[in-house]
């Protein structure tokens, strides 16, 4: 029998579930999360540089906050991220990873693109505004639809296939470049046509759809049928099929509310953002889609916050990485990781807390 | 024999959370030499204080001492270094191994040697009465193989206090037997036996002491030979409780469901489900018998269109003798269709003849609810989906194995489980939150749930409640058939007399109960027939008042023999 000394003493720290939690509780540690990890990535940058702490924070804050321009942008960004949000959100509840929100977008883009391109100048702008949101949709529906079939029918997984559908549709934009720009450069100039007229100016309307898209979204979940089915379904497979639900046709309608939903992010994109494409049009917003809705535990009002949060942190960044005179972004990209990081494993501490080792001198006391 | 504690509990205490107090200052001694029975219900800390024993948990406070001792164990290897081995209810073996393979297992400190490894266990088995072959994989095995199996891999880590976990609760009282008589080997061989389990009559058979633990605490502990079941369940429970089945004699039976020739195949190709044939009638309670894992599971699916099945029919009679045929859920074509297999009357009690009447006519007597049906609507289950069953006006009710992975959605309140099979009612896009929060409410008063409110995920409910919760919504659609799998299990005594007076209230109406148990007492206390399935195969449909325990036992284990040799 072993008996060294050591073997009697209780472990030094041991984790413990919480059961109850309140509301401040969770917002003071995701409060503390955040400045830990900011804490921590300025001490980075700091140590790859020759400016200080208050650099740090001060370019943060001008780069995302800075002009009245800055702040419409950031808007505007926050609320692309929240409608591609949007899109994965069904999905998810579904237990369906969806990982393809880019590509889905970026064939939402394409196909209003194409039409301004190929309509552009011929027909009057408001027919092909009309065309173009058609055309979005339907690409991105049909884009997320195919995996969602694969699925249904044939059981095949859903993350790989979604993620592979990505690069096709990457290559699907080279390719259309490649016929459309004749100059050789692989630039698409901004179509002049088929763009989204402004409502005082250019940042408010995509600001306000994709605000109406989330408050819709919630109503869906919460009080629809459809939504009650998207959570069974995503609970539980054995249960939907006990009480008869049709879970191939959950999955394909869900997956075409998806994809429709990221197909009008495509075409904000093309007609109210950009008015022209590239492979990156879609911004890798598939993937911090994932990150806003992941942190927001499935809760489409709170991914309002997180989206905004995600999107400040790398407009910050841009700038910090200006005043800090960094040549490439790979510096940045370890800040920000390490900001996520942070607020993704505090999440274990509004689970569990650590219990450890009591003091000798306390139990002498008892 | 002169009584050496071996094992020490001092003030163990272990919360989890802040609110779940699951030992509460438990003080235990533990005699060299002899059988000791944890009993107490479900959720009373019976596993959780042994599991501090076993090095799984460790305690808030207390002390474990060994040989007078004192000793920190912090994981199942500190354990058995202090030559402690538990057995728990599921089984942690390798399923392509051998049984000797499985014993031989991450034994560090010597080479190892297959050959020396059976010489060893061969020694142990013959020691205490196992039989077991050690070549045999462990899928090949049966449940109590298994356990076998786990029993030698302690004793081979050289083990002197054995904790078994529930270790009955999937055997056959064959088996049963058995295990007792190598518990009782050991044990006159100086090993010190603890045996956590909820079932008195178990207790009083085997065990030399019993401690009494009720809510995390020790009640008390006595000597099995001073003591009566009556008395030990008082302690449990902590109130005096009928523990009779009142079982009342079926009035009126009428034929509800026929199943002939039924086979389900499962997805690895062999029939779960093998040409099983039974009746079921109302007004009565039909056991299902079977060893774990027979086909039970199946077998319901299959009735409730969640399996596709082989071959066979279903034919289940709607309760409709004496009722209008309406358009309720049918066209003028469903109703032609019902006229080829049901005979129908007119007001006055004379047949009526579809082919001499005209369309027009037809839809006017059914719209005036003037054609009655003459006997119970046939219908016939085939490829019906669990929706089209409902759909048809069908109600069968199914209370299924898994609670939460299928009956039930875990992380939804119980508003929202109230919904799951009538969420669909209506033409409105959006939910009905109306009717089943007044279902909710109601359940919630009746059957005497104990939850905060309305709005609190059923996963979060104790065993008893979830249950509660399931079977009052089951039989709030008012089955004429209601399926019941292993309703009680893991529910503390008061929970499983309301489940059981629940299944008998609806006998009492009429409902046709088909009840899957693996307890024999309660079987043969509320049904009035028991089916006993075996390797899929009805193995035998015995009368429960006349019925012995031994005669379902052996039913229990008839085919299964053959499989095995085959």
């Amino acid at each position: 029998m072993k008996k060294s000394k050591n073997n009697l003493k209780e472990p030094f720290v041991r984790i413990v579930k919480r059961d109850n939690i309140k509301v401040q509780q969770v917002i003071l540690i995701y409060v503390l999360a955040i400045i830990c990890g900011l804490l921590l990535s300025s001490l980075i940058s700091v140590m790859f540089s020759q400016k200080g702490l208050d650099d740090f924070f001060k370019s943060l804050f001008t780069g995302a906050l800075g002009s009245e321009r800055k702040i419409w942008l950031l808007l505007q960004d926050t609320a692309l991220l929240l409608g591609t949000s949007m899109a994965l959100l069904p999905a998810f509840k579904m237990k369906f990873w969806n990982l393809g929100g880019n590509g889905q977008i970026l064939v939402g883009c394409l196909a209003a693109i194409a039409c301004m391109f190929y309509l552009g100048g011929k027909v009057d702008d408001s027919i092909i505004i009309l065309l173009m949101l058609i055309a979005s949709i339907a690409a991105g529906a049909i884009w997320a639809v195919i995996p969602a079939i694969f699925r249904a029918k044939f059981n095949t997984n859903e993350s790989l296939f979604t993620l592979m559908m990505n690069y096709i549709a990457q290559g699907l934009v080279s390719l259309c470049i490649t016929i459309w720009v004749k100059s050789g450069s692989g630039v698409l100039v901004p179509i002049p046509y088929g763009n989204i007229p402004d409502i005082g100016n250019k940042y408010l309307l995509p600001i306000i759809l994709f605000i109406v898209i989330t408050i819709l979204m919630h109503i869906y979940l919460r009080s629809s049928k459809h939504g009650y089915e998207i959570s069974v379904v995503g609970e539980s497979i054995n249960t939907a099929k006990y009480v008869g639900i049709k879970v191939d046709k959950v999955i394909i309608r869900t997956m075409i509310l998806s994809g429709a939903i990221a197909g009008l992010v495509g075409f904000v994109l093309a007609g109210s953002v950009n008015h022209t494409i590239s492979t990156a049009s879609a911004n890798n917003m598939g993937f911090t889609g994932i990150m806003a809705t992941w942190l927001a535990s499935f809760n489409p009002l709170i991914i309002i916050l997180t989206s905004f949060f995600i999107t400040f942190i790398s407009k910050g960044m841009v700038e910090v990485r200006k005043t800090f005179m960094f040549t490439n972004d790979s510096i940045s990209n370890i800040v920000v990781g390490i900001v996520y990081f942070a607020v993704i494993i505090c999440s274990f501490f509004i689970n569990y807390k650590l219990v450890f080792r009591k003091k000798e001198k306390e139990e002498i006391k008892k | 024999m002169e009584k050496t504690v071996i094992l020490q509990l001092k003030n163990i205490t272990k919360k989890f959370g802040t609110k779940v107090i699951a030992n509460n200052n438990v003080s235990l001694d533990v005699y060299k030499g002899e059988i000791l029975s944890i009993l107490g219900e479900n959720g009373c800390g019976k596993t959780t204080l042994m599991n501090m024993v076993a090095g799984i948990y460790y305690p808030d406070s207390g002390k474990i001492l060994i040989n007078g001792e004192e000793v920190i164990i912090r994981s199942p290897r500190d354990a058995f270094d202090h030559k402690i081995g538990m057995i728990h209810q599921h089984f942690k073996l390798i399923d392509i191994f051998s049984a000797a393979q499985n014993v031989a297992l991450g034994v560090e400190g010597e080479k190892f040697n297959l050959k020396e490894v059976n010489n060893r266990i061969k020694e142990m088995a013959k020691k205490y009465g196992f039989n077991i072959n050690l070549d045999k994989k462990i899928y090949e095995m049966s449940v109590s193989e298994k356990q076998t199996v786990e029993i030698l891999k302690v004793l081979y880590r050289g083990a002197d206090i054995l904790i078994l976990d529930e270790p009955t609760a999937v055997l056959t009282p064959q088996e049963i037997r058995s295990l007792f008589k190598v518990l009782r080997a050991m044990r006159d061989d100086g090993k010190s036996i603890i045996i956590i389990t909820h079932k008195l009559n178990e207790v009083m058979e085997i065990s030399d002491r019993v401690a009494v633990l009720r809510k995390g605490d020790h009640i008390a502990t006595v000597n099995t030979s001073e003591t009566t079941e009556k008395e030990l369940t008082e302690m449990m429970v902590g109130e005096k409780v009928d523990l009779n089945i009142n079982r009342t004699e079926p009035v009126d039976s009428k034929l509800r469901l026929s199943v002939s020739g039924l086979t389900v195949k499962s997805p690895d190709g062999y029939n779960v489900v093998d040409n099983v044939s039974f009746e079921a009638f109302g007004g009565e309670i039909l056991g299902i018998a079977g060893i774990a894992g027979s086909g039970q599971k199946e077998l319901l699916e299959a009735i409730a269109g969640l399996n596709n099945y082989e071959s066979g029919s279903l034919i289940y009679y709607h309760p409709k003798k004496g009722k209008p045929v309406s358009f309720f859920h049918k066209t003028y074509k469903r109703v032609m269709e019902l006229a080829r297999e049901n005979s129908f009357m007119d007001v006055n009690g004379n047949d009526v003849d579809f082919s001499k009447l005209s369309k027009k006519e037809i839809k006017e007597l059914v719209s005036s609810e003037k054609i009655i049906f003459k006997e119970d609507e046939v219908i016939d289950l085939k490829d019906k989906s669990p929706r089209e069953i409902r759909e048809l006006g069908i109600r069968l009710s199914f209370v299924p194995e898994d609670r939460l992975g299928m009956g039930l959605v875990g992380n939804m309140d119980i508003v929202d489980n109230m919904m799951l099979r009538s969420y669909r009612k209506g033409k409105s896009m959006f939910l009905d939150k109306k009717r089943p929060q007044d279902l909710a409410d109601k359940i919630i008063s009746d059957l005497k749930v104990n939850t905060p409110d309305s709005h609190t995920a059923v996963r979060k409910l104790s065993g008893g409640n979830v249950q509660k919760v399931l079977v009052g919504r089951e039989i709030a659609a008012a089955p004429a058939i209601l399926m019941t799998a292993y309703p009680v299990r893991g529910l503390d005594i008061n929970s499983s007399y309301t489940i059981y007076g629940l299944l008998n209230e609806q006998k009492q109406k009429g409902v046709s109960v088909i009840f899957v148990g693996e307890d024999l007492d309660v079987l043969m206390a509320l049904s009035d027939r028991i089916l006993v399935l075996s390797g899929g195969k009805v193995s035998g449909i015995v009368d429960a008042r006349t019925t012995t325990k031994d005669e379902i036992g052996l039913l229990m284990a008839q085919s299964n023999k053959n499989e095995v040799t085959e």
